[in-house]
Parts: C-alpha cells; structure tokens; sequence
C-alpha cells in the first residue's frame, strides 16, 4: 500500500502518514460499519485521499498546482503490489543510509512495525529510533532517490544491500533469543518473512533463496540452543530432537534446488553448512569432509575472519586439532584478529580436544574476558571451571 | 555495538576551563552542544549527561549490616568523570571518531567502552 502511494505520489513522509491515517481510520470504522466490499481499495482511497488532504495543507505555495492535481483522474483500483514490495526494500537500504538508518526504515516501511516496537526490539530509546528513520527519509529526499527500481548496472548491488539489512534484522533477534528480551525475538520472524517476500518477486537469484535457506536453518535450532535458564548450549550438546523439522526441510529443499540452478554465492554456502549441520541425526554423524570442503569454497569466495575460525574448527574434526592448531597459529598473525576473543575460544576448544586441560582453561579464560556477550561468557567461564578439577597434564 | 564514551577532567583541564573567558566558555559549550546535536541527528545517541562535581558524590559501604554513607572522594583525585555519551555506532572506529572531538582528547581523558550484550550467537 505505502509502496503504491510512494509510486504514485514519490513524496515518502507524506504517503507514510496518510497510510497510517488510512489504516487508523479503518480501524475505527470497520468494527462498526462492517468491512467494505473492497478492503484493499477501500483502504487505497482513503490514503490517496488523505495523502492529498496532507499534501493540500503542507504548503500555501503549491496550492494553485493542487487545482491541477485534483483534476486528474482519482479511480483508486486495486493496487497490485508485486513490484512494490520490492522497490520499496531497495529504497529503505538505499547506499545513501548508514546501516542502522537501513534497518530502522526497513522495519518501519516495510515490516510495518511501530517506532516504539523497533525502539524495545533493538534496545534503544523511542527517540532514538525516530532520530535514525527521520535522518533516512532526509536523506534518501536528498539524495533525489525515486520510488522506482534501480538500472541495471546498480540492480545487483542493491539486492544485495536488502539481502545484508535483512542479515543484520535476523542476526539482532536471533542472538538476543538467549537473552531476557523475548520481543527482540520477533526481528528473526520479521527477517523471516522479509526475505520470503524477497525471494517471491526474485526466485532465480541464488542469494535470496539461500539467505532464506539459512535463516531457516539457523532458526530451526533455536529451542535447543538455550536452556531453562539462558544458558547457551553448543551445537554438538544440542538435543535435536527439539529442531524445527518443518523449516529443516524448506531451508534444505531452497539450498538444494538453488545450488543446482543458480550461480553459488555466500549466503548459499553458509546455508549448505548449516544444512549438513542440521541433516545430522546426532553430533557425531556429522560429515565434516562436505563442511570443511565448503568452508574451503567459502574462503575462497568471501574470506573473513570468521570464515577463517569455523574452517579451522572443521579441520580439527577432519584432520585432528594438533593439525588446526598450527593453522591457528598461522591465522593469528593477521592483524584483524588481535583481540578477538573467539580466537581464543576456538584455541581453547582445540586444546580441550588435544587433551592439554591447562591451556585448554587459560584459553577459556581469556575469551571469557574479552567476549561482549554476557550469556557466551557464562558458557565460557563454564567450560574454563570444568577444566579445574581435571588433573593437569 | 552499542559503547559508552567516558569523559576524564584533571586538575590540568579544570584549570584551562577556570581561566576561559566568558566567550572562551560559550564557545566550549557550543562544542559539547555541537557534538550532542551531531549524535542525535545521525542517530546514534542513546542517551547523555554531565556529570556533578564529585565532591557531591556519595560513597556507600555496608559494615555490620548498616550502610554507611561516606562524602565525595576521599584524597585529591588525579581524574574524574565529568561526563558520558551513552551511544551506538557500526564500529569502534567510529566511536572513536565520535570520541576525539570532545577538548578533554588533549586536556583530560576520553575513554570507549564497548557494552555487553544481553544475547549470543552460535557456539
């Protein structure tokens, strides 16, 4: 509906307001008058009405142009909206935004969530929040941005800049699920049904597809990942009979057919390596050969750091942890990784296979120190206390 | 990655501040003022304020089940906290960007913190 008027009219804060009014309006009326015949048109013509009424007071200089505009033809069909869903993603993670801004407008535009549910979704005051989506409607009116899609050259780009916001959306509910906040959970249902959209109005784009594969696939996992109490528990501790055996097998069937039909990318790869993960009856059936192998291609494609730590921790199950720790040793010297408290998890779980319980604690230790999440510290200080009462080797 | 930026003043920085001048003053106002306008309007502030002279302060100690409160610090202080920018940027980098503007980077201290979060990824 906003994607329509914005279409229509190109003026985003006005057409926002006169959507909200609209929607508030059928609030009020529906429950007394009954629902009109044509919801959607019903709903249509009021925006575009108040959208005009809105546009009409905004300012004395335009009124003569206003006789114009009223003149035009006024019949409000049924909107289609294929196309705007879309154009209106790529509006809101327009390159002109900071990524807070993308994702702030992102869920107000199109998720249609209120400031002040963003605001207690990403643990920021009201105000805040209002700051981050006035400053993106600024911008983007600075910028000159149309309600139209990008050329071609730019289309690529763009699709992935939706891709990456509904990323971030999904990765903010998804590590908060450990977390007191249950609202901030509702961001990776909101990711969920983004990218589903996304993937309707693109299904040969392989990136779409596997970004909604992942987020499948990682979600599954979620009424295992945590206890009673909030404490994380591992992948390999996991009860897996508490995984989502529905979305396992969407997220498995999108990654299948788009690894075979589209041109593979990383969003694709990390969720064929959540997909072997999750095709695992137990731990120990896992098949680290095809994760390592795909944590190879991954490097390959899309190096990072963190790409970097999971192939190593791959190595170890394949080629045993003395073998990964010397390639720790090797991709520690890479200044991106100075501090980063999960080179020292990692170091400390590949010591805790070697059997060295000592370095296996200090490791702990330090992760524990220098992590930022407070239930992935209580996991790791766990583990270093487990190691006290071993006897030291 | 939400940071909290810690504001440091010493006696060095307190005294460059008593001998401004009136319009020496107002301009350094203008500069926190600058600086907080700036967080807000890109969003990226969540909450600040200065802080009162710590000879206001108020220790609390509980001895034999009793709290005992105690006045402001107890010896000269070589630095305290005079003020804090509670905010939320992509990165450290840009915290720290935020960070250099304040006049106390060269007279007192300015101090990033990242925060905890609540919540965890995958492990």
């Amino acid at each position: 509906m906003l994607g329509a008027l914005i279409r229509r009219y190109g003026d985003f804060d006005i057409c926002e307001d006169a959507v909200q009014e609209a929607l508030l309006a059928a609030t009020l009326q529906w429950p007394a008058e009954g629902l009109p015949a044509n919801p959607r048109g019903w709903l249509a013509t009021v925006a575009s009405r108040r959208r005009t009424e809105i546009w009409r007071s905004e300012s004395a200089r335009r009124r003569r142009e206003e006789a114009a505009f009223s003149a035009a033809p006024r019949d409000v069909d049924p909107l289609p909206d294929s196309d705007d869903t879309l154009t209106l993603l790529m509006l809101c993670c327009h390159p002109s935004l900071t990524q807070m801004s993308q994702v702030a407008l992102t869920l107000r535009a199109v998720g249609g969530l209120s400031t002040s549910e963003i605001a207690r979704a990403l643990l920021v005051p009201d105000s805040t929040v209002g700051q981050r989506i006035s400053r993106a409607k600024q911008a983007i009116k600075a910028n000159g941005a149309r309600f139209r899609l990008p050329p071609d050259d730019e289309y690529t780009e763009r699709v992935r800049a939706v891709l990456h916001v509904l990323y971030l959306i999904f990765n903010e509910g998804y590590t908060a699920s450990s977390g007191p906040s249950l609202h901030r959970i509702e961001l990776s249902a909101e990711a969920i049904r983004l990218a589903r959209q996304l993937h309707e109005r693109l299904p040969d784009d392989g990136e779409t597809a596997g970004l909604l594969a992942l987020m499948l696939l990682t979600d599954a996992r979620r009424p295992a990942r945590t206890t009673g109490d909030g404490s994380l528990v591992p992948l390999a501790e996991q009860n897996r009979r508490l995984w989502d055996a529905t979305a396992i097998t969407e997220g498995t069937a999108l990654i299948t057919h788009a690894l075979a039909t589209a041109t593979v990318g990383p969003y694709q790869l990390q969720a064929a390596i959540a997909a072997v993960h999750d095709e695992a009856a137990r731990s120990e059936d896992t098949d680290w050969h095809q994760i390592l192998a795909l944590y190879g291609l991954l490097r390959a494609l899309a190096p990072g750091p963190m790409v970097t730590l999971n192939r190593i921790v791959a190595v170890a199950m394949v080629e045993g942890p003395r073998v990964a720790l010397d390639e720790l040793a090797v991709a520690e010297r890479d200044p991106a990784f100075a501090g980063n408290h999960r080179v020292d998890a990692v170091r400390a779980h590949l010591l805790d296979m070697a059997g060295d319980a000592d370095g296996a604690r200090r490791s702990y230790r330090l992760a524990a120190r220098r992590t930022l999440s407070i239930p992935e510290q209580r996991y790791l200080e766990s583990r270093a206390m487990r190691h006290l009462s071993k006897p030291q080797e | 990655m939400k940071y909290l930026i810690l504001i440091y003043s010493n006696p060095k920085s307190m005294e460059v501040w008593d001998n401004f001048s009136a319009e020496q003053r107002a301009a350094g106002l203008a500069g926190y003022q600058a600086i907080y306008d700036d967080l807000a309007a890109s969003g990226e502030l969540i909450s600040s304020s200065a802080l009162a002279d710590p000879s206001l302060s108020k220790h609390v100690r509980i001895e034999d089940g009793r709290s005992i409160p105690t006045d402001g610090p107890f010896a000269e202080v070589k630095e305290h906290l005079a003020g804090f920018f509670f905010v939320e940027c992509p990165s450290m980098d840009r915290a720290l960007e935020w960070a250099t503007r304040f006049s106390e980077a060269f007279l007192g201290s300015v101090e990033v913190r990242p925060t905890m979060a609540p919540g965890g990824g995958d492990i």
